[in-house]
């Protein structure tokens, strides 16, 4: 159950995408993040939907993982289509009960959003499923290190982002020991109302917070042993190195944003 | 080396409590290259010990010094933290990162190493402790044995004088504990590091140069691990005892035998026995 | 002797379907008999873990079954949760569950979710502490205030005060100290006595399971090693080694002593019982 749970889950390979700099695939979702924003009509659409699906190919990543990724937001997806289908101004889809209120104009809308959201999500999920998270955080440390200049922690920030990831099973682990450690002592989580739920779960948070804290404290003394003093003069075992490949990749995104900016002043 | 003088530490006490010393007026002094074990029970000041030794923990009282350095010198904390390692208890909540190699490579990130230096000691340290085939795996799903040998990795990948194993092994089950022993006893020999294992266990002790027994925040006995186990009665009211071997040639010696107390070994103590018996010339 | 647990071809496998497949348990079964002192034994992944938590019905089955009593446990799904009032089971570190105010409220929790009244809570949880020697003083403590080892002593109360009719405990003296790892073994062992409820203890110490149990169960790689009294297991000592478990060292002596010719049983595993043998060959040997 708690296991199941896919937190920015990785899939090594050694595909053209997996070998990307991490830095260029999040510049590159980036620009195809705007582009996708800024697609109008079929053409543009169609030209940031060809660019996805070239890298979902190249990258190896199944279709059929990418969509298992798109269940949690479904929701989202049909309430915003709904919403657009209903309340776009425009000419009416047909002149009985409930479709009256629905237009033209809105179905078009919501088509394109829905599209527009799936493939925000199925983009995203490729560069997490090809990305390691600790090579996201060097990335993120790396991109923003213009900002130390403004006193912005940012060592201090992406450092927290890989603990985070680094205890998540752990404190998965541990939850689901202490569940079955009280269910054990006669603990029930499936019955009663919401409130005699919510109380259910104090001997299971309790003891959670207590260990996170022991964890933190012991964690604090093991780093400070290590020579841990902070961002200061630190080195990298893995030193991010843009290749021609990078460059290729960005210039490609670069082209595509440029072209879909250009393309949408005439409707298309 | 590490030496302590008379050293003094007191835990904050908590409300409404009287603080009570952890530590008595230590005196110790660690040789370099050698093998020395810290026993006690629960309570006895051994792991307060070892934390002064790293300057995790600071003196109340007395001084420490790693060598001839100061612990309380600000200026010398990192050199004394890489000169002397520390492994903890608990191998969860030592490792940061949630690859292997990462992990073994954050103190040489810590200390400014250079990227290609840092490669070759991570390798390094991982082979000299028997993982060096795990670089890329995810540390939570290794066993507990096989974490605490990634933590000394990590440690070694420092290049230290001394590793200091504060109840690295109290948390593992026989064949985690065992490797982890053969790892600290490899380093020892092979490159010359200092070994403090802080421990409860004694059989752990048997194959040290130095055993040093604390109670109370004293230190109460320190030689040679014959010397220390044959002292039966006094570990006894320690609420210690001697390795099954020791602890035989004792039952037996009060049956009336007349056996040497230093035949720690299963092989030594069976001879000795067997010739008692005459079995054996 | 109509066994009190039965574990029947039990096979329980992790993430079936993905290429994580394990099987923790394959094919296991086993009897644990009503008022003994049974000991399991194996190594970390030998599947002893995922094997007890079944006794209680925290884990379902892949195929198989578990007869307590002689009644399925899971014949009424809905029903589980009296099974575990009736398997008390005690998880290696207990003392990382511990939620409430004072020791005695963390002591009643169980009782309290079994339904009882006020009255006989109180005394359950009196009962329980006593078996574990914890001071009544103690239990108006917060239980985060305590020693290590009277916390633990606090979390196999509060298993001991439901009364279970079987008492399970993992690993219950891991990271003590040689004081506190006999301290809360001869409160087990009393408890036992006292009680005459039978009593599971899993381990991966032989020396600590060969003092203590009437029968032992090894477990290795999800199955079944080896069963029978201490003497029985001990003496096939070269067999436990190979498949990693570490035989007391007493046994050790044992064996060395009989290779040079000295007639001690090879399956001795205390000390104590070693000794008698040997003053007994040195007295008959010599002159008097």
């Amino acid at each position: 159950m708690l296991k199941d749970i896919t937190l920015g889950q990785y899939f090594p390979g050694d595909t053209p995408i997996h070998r990307l700099d991490p830095r260029t695939k999040l510049l590159c979702l980036i620009l195809f993040i705007v582009a996708l924003f800024c697609a109008r009509w079929l053409v543009t659409y169609g030209l940031v939907a060809a660019a996805l699906i070239a890298c979902i190919v190249i990258s190896g990543v199944s279709f059929r993982a990418l969509t298992k990724g798109l269940k949690t937001v479904y929701i989202i997806v049909a309430f915003t289509a709904v919403m657009n289908l209903f309340f776009t101004p425009g000419t009416p889809i047909a002149d009985v009960a409930i479709l009256r209120h629905a237009t033209w104009e809105g179905a078009r809308t919501a088509c394109f959003m829905m599209a527009r959201i799936v493939m925000l999500i199925m983009g995203s999920f490729l560069l997490t499923y090809t990305t390691s998270p600790i090579a996201l955080t060097n990335a993120l440390d790396k991109l923003l290190g213009p900002l130390k200049k403004l006193h912005f922690p940012v060592h201090e920030l992406t450092l927290m982002m890989s603990l985070a990831l680094r205890f998540i099973p752990t404190l998965i682990e541990e939850t689901d020991k202490i569940m079955s450690a009280q269910k054990a002592r006669g603990a029930d989580f499936e019955s009663g109302n919401i409130l005699r739920r919510a109380k259910a779960l104090v001997p299971i948070l309790v003891p959670l917070f207590v260990s996170a804290f022991r964890r933190a404290d012991e964690l604090a003394t093991a780093m400070e042993s290590r020579c841990y003093h902070g961002g200061e003069g630190r080195t990298a075992l893995h030193v991010l190195r843009y290749r021609t490949a990078d460059y290729i990749a960005l210039a490609l995104f670069v082209l595509l944003t440029a072209a879909v900016i250009v393309l949408r002043r005439f409707g298309l | 080396m590490i030496e302590t003088k008379q050293l003094i530490f007191t835990y904050p006490a908590e409300e409404g409590r009287e603080p009570s010393p952890a530590l008595r007026g230590v005196d110790l002094q660690i040789e370099k290259g050698s093998f020395v074990v810290v026993l006690g029970h629960n309570g006895s000041g051994k792991s307060t010990l070892a934390k002064h030794f790293n300057a995790v923990l600071l003196p109340s009282g007395g001084a420490v010094y790693v060598d001839g350095m100061d612990t309380r010198d600000e200026l010398v904390t990192l050199e004394i933290r890489r000169r002397v390692g520390m492994v903890f208890q608990n191998p969860d909540n030592q490792i940061v990162a949630n690859v292997v190699e990462e992990d073994v490579a954050f103190a040489p990130e810590n200390l400014g190493v250079p990227t290609a230096e840092i490669r070759r000691r991570v390798d390094d340290a991982l082979a000299a402790v028997g993982m060096g085939e795990f670089p890329t795996h995810a540390p939570h799903l290794l066993s507990g044995g096989q974490k605490q040998r990634i933590a000394i990795a990590g440690v070694i990948a420092m290049e230290p004088e001394t590793i200091v194993l504060d109840e690295a092994t109290a948390m593992l089950d026989p064949v985690g504990r065992r490797d982890v022993l053969a790892a600290v006893h490899k380093l020892n020999q092979e490159r010359g590091i200092t070994v403090v294992l802080i421990t409860h266990h004694m059989a752990e002790a048997v194959d040290a140069d130095r055993v040093v027994v604390m109670n109370r925040g004293e230190i109460v006995m320190d030689g040679a691990p014959a010397e220390i186990f044959s002292r039966v009665e006094e570990l006894h009211a320690l609420g210690l005892c001697s390795p099954d071997t020791v602890e035989l040639l004792y039952g037996l010696n009060r049956g009336g035998m007349d056996l040497p107390l230093t035949a720690i070994s299963v092989e030594d103590c069976a001879d000795a026995i067997a010739v008692a018996l005459g079995k054996m010339e | 002797m109509e066994p009190i647990i039965r574990v029947d071809h039990l096979t329980h496998t992790y993430s079936a379907g993905t290429p994580f497949e394990r099987s923790a348990v394959a094919d296991m079964s086993l009897s644990v008999l009503p008022g003994e002192f049974l000991g399991i034994i194996g190594h970390t992944g030998s599947g002893k873990s995922t094997l007890i938590q079944h006794l209680n019905g925290l884990l379902k089955p892949t195929s198989g079954h578990i007869w307590l009593n002689g009644q399925d446990i899971w014949a009424k799904p809905k029903e589980i949760r009296k099974v575990r009032f009736r398997v008390g089971l005690v998880f290696q570190y207990p003392e990382y569950q511990l939620f409430e105010e004072t020791a005695y409220k963390d002591i009643a929790f169980g009782p309290k979710n079994m339904g009882l009244d006020e009255q006989e809570i109180d005394r359950r949880v009196r009962d329980a502490a006593a078996f574990v020697g914890l001071e009544s003083a103690l239990l108006e403590r917060s239980p985060f205030e305590l020693s290590g080892g009277q916390k633990r002593r606090v979390a196999i109360a509060g298993v001991i005060a439901m009364e279970p009719e079987v008492l399970i405990l993992d690993e219950p003296t891991a990271g003590l100290d040689p004081a506190g790892r006999d301290m809360i073994l001869s409160q087990i062992r009393a408890y036992h006595q006292a009680r005459g409820t039978t009593v599971v203890l899993v381990s991966h110490s032989m020396e600590e399971i060969a003092r203590n149990v009437d029968r032992i169960v090894v477990l290795h790689s999800a199955r079944v090693y080896m069963e029978g009294t201490p003497a029985e297991v001990f003496a096939h000592a070269d067999e436990l080694e190979s498949v990693g478990l570490d035989v007391p060292q007493v046994t050790k002596v044992a064996a060395a002593l009989r290779a040079r010719g000295v007639a001690v049983d090879g399956a001795t595993y205390t000390v104590e019982a070693l000794e008698r043998q040997l003053l007994a060959l040195k007295g008959g040997s010599g002159p008097c």
